[in-house]
Parts: structure tokens; sequence; C-alpha cells
């Protein structure tokens, strides 16, 4: 079936998830849908397979505008959805999940039903037996059973979002290998990835999404480069920056690695040293949250060891870490960073260095204003944490910073503020490096990582996939690692 | 030592057992109620209180019109009413389900003491006894299943009703998949909230025949919050029973049985007359403890069939809302 988005329009609140969005799949092709966390990838895939309802816009099927006001009729229509994460219902057998919501007699023939999943897997290559418990397939599985699912329904448009999170190298080979032949059978798919490599091993065309819009269209094959400048828009100048001094290493890892999940497959090893700006790049989710976490003894690592200004901190509490001058501040200021309803005074009390029992109100309102002054804060020492502004959280997060500081580790500095904000964060920042701190930041922000990074980390589906000096780089690099694809130019790829 | 042993022969009477079964039906009754809401996703907590205003409707009903069979219906209109509140709390008004039960099983308590104060001591006529011809006579089941009444017979047609429906047919997968992951059943098009109401009122329903079978049954006649503490019983014997109509009917027995035991004890230690009625509860507790513990567990992991009868984890979306945009 060949199909045309025009123009849709879907808002959440302020948000405009889909700003005007059109595109057009061939009947039988491999259409790749490319764009970064964010992008509106997801929103306008709900959209087709009637999950949310758009705010604007039409859908055409072979020709004929269709409404889909709920997921029924998009089935109706023959479009079928294989969300990231598998709506699988897990307590249930693999037949439960099978049959659950297809249409037919009141009574369930469970025997019938499994004898047509039996026939489907086996033209697949798939193996599913019907009376094992969702919960225990894998993920890969998990969408083997929706997309014979979707195709017993009758499906003959296939969305599938993000489908290669979480699922091994063979399995993703073997879905690859279904997809093309379901296109060549006449089934349009649709491919939803952040993963350039993947929408050009696969596609026959893709569309790159940025910020709710389309920003590009193109035939494949074409050069990675014009995909990556699609997706991150032009190269970026460099501004020149003061060099400090590196010192002796503040943050040590010899071979790290974790138990399970994220930064499990591959160990890290890593010397940061004092001044030094380490950049942290990847899409969000491919490990920088558990390598932080890590650095700052949140987590503990299964091999390996981790250590601070030459101590072995390895296994050590946070607290220890915090007494080593350790301070780790997370993406979610109002979430892990402040606490909701509390005033600004209140905060430094919490953080003061002197603990004593009772609270002595007048000393701390004092503190507060001086620090508001200082950091010039918008808001009053009476302010609670939820009425300030994202810049002025974070304002207040680097005000309760200890004045003495080894290792500062920042997810997202500057993310969700004003210029003037960002500017300011990072005047601080620097003059921390001055001092001596190690600082490392995560930032989805290419031009952040590039203008104030020393060295940049690139993440890429739970490993360090490299490790770049940013005086000698540019986006495009970071941008095709970022995509899971190493540069061959690069030398100083490591692991 | 031989006064626990002969107050266990005891419940081995055929008599005993009869009695267990016949008073069991408002318990029957409610917990299949409850169960069908909470798989559907909807803790219904305000079955103590609403059993019990459904228990007055029926009464009154069925005295005021000299009719037993026109109480039922009107009692379930109650708890249908009740459930209902909790739906659109939940549902539609964005309310805690926990809180929104609490307050209206205080309510529906309060209010039943109110209503009823003039009927306390009046007498209707209650549900006639009926045997089965034929299967009367069987030995010993006879007795025990077909020389009741109709709502005794009812209360066991509901729970293998209920078993069928929900492992059997479509709808009953429908429902068992609005309760466990919403979101995947919108995807498959099934109006997850619309179902949501509607078994939360059948629910409601059966809530309230059990608390009529009690008042027009069980115990003729209306006094001061007969059915209490029926609703909480019923909320534990669902967990209990692991949201498994079967397995919950059985918890039900169980509990009635516990109840007789203790019942026995008492002319055997006459000191204790006042704690043995409490025994059953601590002694539920520790069932679940055990299902629960962690060995136990492990080791049930290897006895998949003893695991499916013993243990079941609750529908994972109790007690959420669903809201699409």
């Amino acid at each position: 079936m060949s199909l045309e988005l025009l123009d849709i329009h879907k808002h959440f609140g302020p948000v405009r998830a889909n700003d005007g969005i059109t595109i057009t799949v061939q009947e039988g092709s491999l259409h790749g849908l490319l764009g970064e966390n964010g992008a509106g990838k997801s929103t306008l895939m709900k959209v087709l397979s009637g999950f949310h309802s758009a705010d604007s816009g039409r859908i055409v099927l072979d020709g004929r505008e269709i409404k889909l006001a709920n997921p029924d009729d998009a089935i109706e229509a023959g479009i079928g959805m294989l969300h990231q994460d598998p709506l699988v219902f897990l307590p249930f057998s693999v037949i439960d999940n099978f049959v659950l919501g297809s249409p037919g007699s009141a009574r369930l023939d469970r025997k019938k039903a499994a004898r047509e999943l039996s026939e489907l897997c086996e033209r697949y290559g798939f193996n599913i037996s019907p009376d094992t418990p969702a919960r225990l397939l894998t993920v890969g599985e998990r969408q083997q059973l929706e997309i014979i699912r979707l195709l017993w329904l009758g499906a003959r448009v296939l969305i599938l979002d993000e489908p290669t999170t979480g699922i091994s190298a063979d399995q993703r080979a073997k879905l690859f290998e279904t997809l093309k032949a379901l296109a060549t059978e006449g089934m349009s798919v649709i491919f939803v990835s952040h993963k350039l490599e993947e929408v050009a091993d696969l596609c026959e065309r893709v569309t790159v999404m940025t910020r709710g819009k389309v920003v590009g269209e193109a035939e494949l094959p074409v050069p990675p480069e014009q995909l990556v400048e699609m997706m991150f828009g032009q190269s970026i100048e460099i501004h020149d920056r003061d060099s400090v001094p590196l010192g002796t290493s503040h943050l040590a890892f010899d071979s790290v690695r974790t138990a399970t999940g994220l930064l499990s497959e591959e160990p890290i090893s890593l010397d940061v040293q004092s001044g030094e700006v380490i950049g942290i790049a990847g899409m969000e989710g491919s490990g920088q949250d558990a390598f932080l976490r890590l650095c700052c003894g949140m987590r503990t690592p299964k091999e390996g060891t981790v250590s601070i200004g030459g101590k072995d901190m390895t296994g050590k509490h946070y607290r220890d870490y915090l007494a080593a001058d350790v301070k780790y501040l997370p993406a979610g200021r109002l979430e892990e960073g402040l606490i909701e309803g509390l005033t600004i005074t209140e905060h430094f009390v919490l953080t003061g260095e002197k603990q004593s029992f009772f609270v002595d109100w007048n000393a701390a309102r004092e503190r507060a204003v001086e620090q508001i002054e200082h950091y010039t804060i918008k808001g009053t020492e009476a302010s609670t944490a939820e009425s300030l502004s994202g810049g002025n959280q974070q304002r207040v997060l680097l005000a309760m910073l200890p004045p003495e500081l080894t290792v500062l580790l920042m997810e997202h500095p500057t993310r969700g503020l004003d210029i003037e904000s960002a500017d300011w964060v990072w005047e601080q920042l620097l003059a921390r490096r001055q001092q001596g701190t190690s600082i490392l930041f995560a930032s989805a922000d290419l031009d952040e990582l590039l203008r104030y990074s020393d060295r940049i980390l690139v993440f890429f589906s739970g490993r360090v996939i490299g490790e770049l000096d940013a005086n000698n780089t540019n986006v495009e690099e970071i941008g095709m690692l970022i995509g899971g694809r190493r540069a061959p130019s690069s030398g100083s790829v490591s692991s | 030592m031989s006064g626990l042993w002969n107050a266990f022969v005891e419940l081995f009477d055929t008599r005993t057992i009869a009695t267990i079964v016949a008073v069991s039906s408002p318990l029957l009754f409610a917990s299949m109620g409850e169960t069908i809401s909470e798989k559907a996703g909807v803790i219904n907590l305000s079955v103590d209180g609403s059993m019990m205003l459904s228990a007055l409707a029926g009464f009154v009903v069925a005295f005021e019109f000299e009719n037993v069979w026109l109480g039922f219906p009107a009692a379930a209109a109650v708890g249908v009413a009740v459930a209902l509140i909790v739906a659109y709390g939940s549902i539609r008004l964005s309310l805690n389900q926990v809180a929104v039960g609490f307050v209206l099983f205080a309510l529906c308590t309060e209010l039943s003491r109110f209503l009823g104060s003039s009927y306390v001591g009046r007498q209707p006529e209650g549900v006639p006894a009926w045997d089965i011809p034929w299967l009367e006579s069987i030995p010993f089941f006879g007795q025990v299943l077909f020389q009741q009444n109709l709502m005794v017979y009812l209360a066991i047609l509901t729970v293998v009703a209920t078993y069928f429906f929900m492992y059997r047919t479509r709808k009953g997968l429908e429902l068992q998949g609005i309760g466990e992951r919403p979101e995947a059943a919108h995807s498959r098009g099934i109006p997850v909230n619309r179902l949501r109401y509607f078994y939360t009122a059948v629910g409601g329903a059966l809530i309230g025949i059990g608390g009529a079978a009690f008042t027009l049954d069980v115990k003729l006649g209306w006094s001061d919050r007969p059915t209490r503490n029926f609703g909480w019983i019923v909320l534990a014997i669902v967990i209990f029973g692991g949201w498994h109509p079967l397995r919950v009917a059985v918890g039900v027995l169980l509990f009635r049985t516990l109840e007789a035991y203790a019942l026995n004890l008492i002319p055997e230690f006459p000191s204790l007359s006042q704690v043995l009625p409490s025994i059953p509860f601590p002694l539920m507790i520790l069932a679940l403890v055990i299902v629960n513990w962690k060995a136990v567990l492990a080791w049930l992991d290897r006895y998949p069939f003893l695991r499916a009868i013993l243990r079941s984890d609750p529908p994972t979306a109790i007690g959420t809302r669903f809201e699409i945009n």
C-alpha cells in the first residue's frame, strides 16, 4: 500500500511534537525515519497507528483518505505498529498475547490460533512456542511475536519504532532479513531509528526529522556525511579557550565493567586529570547515565577499579565519594537535585557545613541572601525550588556546591536554559576548572561539547565507541560515532 | 491437645461441611465481584460499606414488597451505583481509587446504620430451601452441594462462570488485558476505560448480591452492621487467591472452615472465647507470608504447575489510571 502523511500537526501543550509533517511511503518499500531522540518520530508513528489523534493533517492510504480515531481504525486499515517496548502482556502466554484483541467467536479456540501461529512462525523462521509465558521471551522474540500477530491481523503497512534497542546482533540480522522479505511481498515498512548505520543498511529511502519537522529526504544510498548534516546541521566554529595545564590524576577507571545492562560488555579505562574537561556524547540512554553513576559511587562496578585522586574507591559508598569531593548534578534538577516545596534557604540549611541539631534560621537566611546575590538568582530566600526557572534552579544547584571540588559530574548542564544563563553556567564551571576541578559533563549539544571539552567520549549502545581530542575533531565525526558508525579516519578510537 | 483434635474432627461432619458451603454464598458473590473489578484494574475498596448498604437495600425491598426475589436486584443496583462512583472518580476525575473507596466505605456503612435503624429486628421471608431432584440423593455431595437454596447454587455457578469467562472467552482475555497492560490493550483496539466502567459495575452488582445474600438468607433480618468486616475479608481473600476465581473461591471456603474450627474450639477452651474468632485472620496472613517467602518462591519455580496453583502476581496495572492524549 502506498501511504501519504500530509501536513500532520500534533502538539502536547506548548511542545510541537509534529509541526507540519509530510511524508510519502511507496508500496513495498523500506522507508527509514531518522532523527534524534525527541525529534517527534514516535509521536508521528503513534498518530499513524491511531494511538494518538493528530491535531490536524490528513492520512491518505492508496489514494483514499482515512480517519484514524483509535488503534482499531488503524488495524482495520491495515496499519500495524511495533512499539519500541513491544506491547505484549508479560504474564500471559504467547498464544493469549497472539489472540488478544483479534476478532472472532466469543469462545476462544486456542488450538486453532496456535496452529496459525506456528504456520506463520515457520514461514518467517521464528521459533516461539505458544504456551511459553511472554515474560520468558527475549525482547527480540517479543518483537517477532508482535510482527506475526500484526501480519495475522492483515497489516499491509508495518511501523517499527526503534526496533533494534535491546535485541542481540543475531536477532537484528534476523529482523532485517524478515523486513526485507516482507517488503518484497508488497508490505510497506516504516523503520524508525536514530541509528544512521541501521537505516543506511536496511532502507531504500529515508526521511530525516529534527524538532518536529522534516529536514531532509533522500534515496539511499547516500554518503553518511549528508545524513549527519541533515540530523545535526552545519559545522560549528570552534572558539579558542584558555588552556589550563593538566595536573595529577583526579579520576581513574581501570577496566571498569558493570554486571548487567549498559556498560557490561566492554570494560572502560580512563584517566582524567585535574583541570580537564571531558565531554560525554551519545544518544540518550547509550550508557552515559550509568557511566556518571559509576564515577560518583552510585553504582558499583563488577570488575575493575575506580580511583579518585589516586586513592582506590572501588565499592565505596556514595557518601565516601562526596567526602572525596566528588559531586554529581543529575539532569533532573527538580527531581533529583532540588527538593520540591522547600525554599532556597532550606536548601542551604540542608547542604550547610555545620550540621547542628537546631537550625539557626537567621544565619541561614543571611547565607541564602548572600548566595542569591552572588549567583544572581532571580528569586528570594523564601522562593520554593519549583517556583524558579530552569536557569535559576541550575544557579541554586551550583551555589550549593562545596567550595573545593575534585571531580564535578554534570548531566546536561545547560539544557533548557536561555543563552545568558548557559554562558553564566559555563563561566562558573570554567572558573572551577581553573582551580583544578575535573569536569565530566554529558550533553546532547554538539556545539557545547566541542566548545568546552578537552576530550570527548562518545557512547553508543552501552559502550564507549570513541574517545576524541576535542581540538582535533568535528561535528561530522562525532555525529557518525553517535549514530554508531566508527569513522575510518579516526585514529584515536579506544575501548 | 485432644481439644484441638476433637474440634478438627468435627469439621469433617457432613452437616458442618454443608453449613460451611451455605454460609459462604455472600463472600463468594462479593469476592467474585471484587476479582472481576480488580482484574480490570479498578480496586473497589468500598466493598465492606457497599455490601452493607446493599444488604440493607435488599432487605428493605424484600420486606416492604413481601417478595424476597425483589431484594436481590435492588441490592445489585446499590452495588453498581457505589462501584460506578469509584470508577468515575478514578477514570474521569483522576482521583485515587484507594481514597475514594475508603470514603465510600465509611459513608455507606454509616448510611446503612442510619437508614436501617427502624428495621432492626424485623423478619422478612428468606430464600426458600430447594433441593435439586436426583442430585440431592448422591451420598455426601448431595447433602453438601444440592440440598441448599437457589442463592447458594447461584453463588457456585457465579464462581464457575467467572472462571470460564475469564480464561476461556475472548472477552475474558480482554478483561485481563486491560488490567494487565492497558496501553497494550488500547493498541489492540480495546476500549480500555469503557470496559473498566463496565466490569467495575458488574463487580459492584455481585458485591451487592453478596450483601443481600446475607440479610435475606444466611442470617435473616437487619441488625446493626450485619455484614461488618466481610468486605475487608473479601479484599484479603482476592489477594490470597491470586486474582484467580477458583482459588479465590477456595480461599473463601478455607476462611469459613477456619472460622468453623475456631467456633468448635470455643467449648474446648471457654476462656479463649473472645480470642478464637479472630484466629482465621492471622492464619490467612501466615499463609500469604509463606507463599511469598523467597526460599519458597525459588522452590516453587522448579514446579511450574504447583507455582501456578499456589501463586500468581497481581494485575500489573491494578489501581492505576489509563489516559491517552
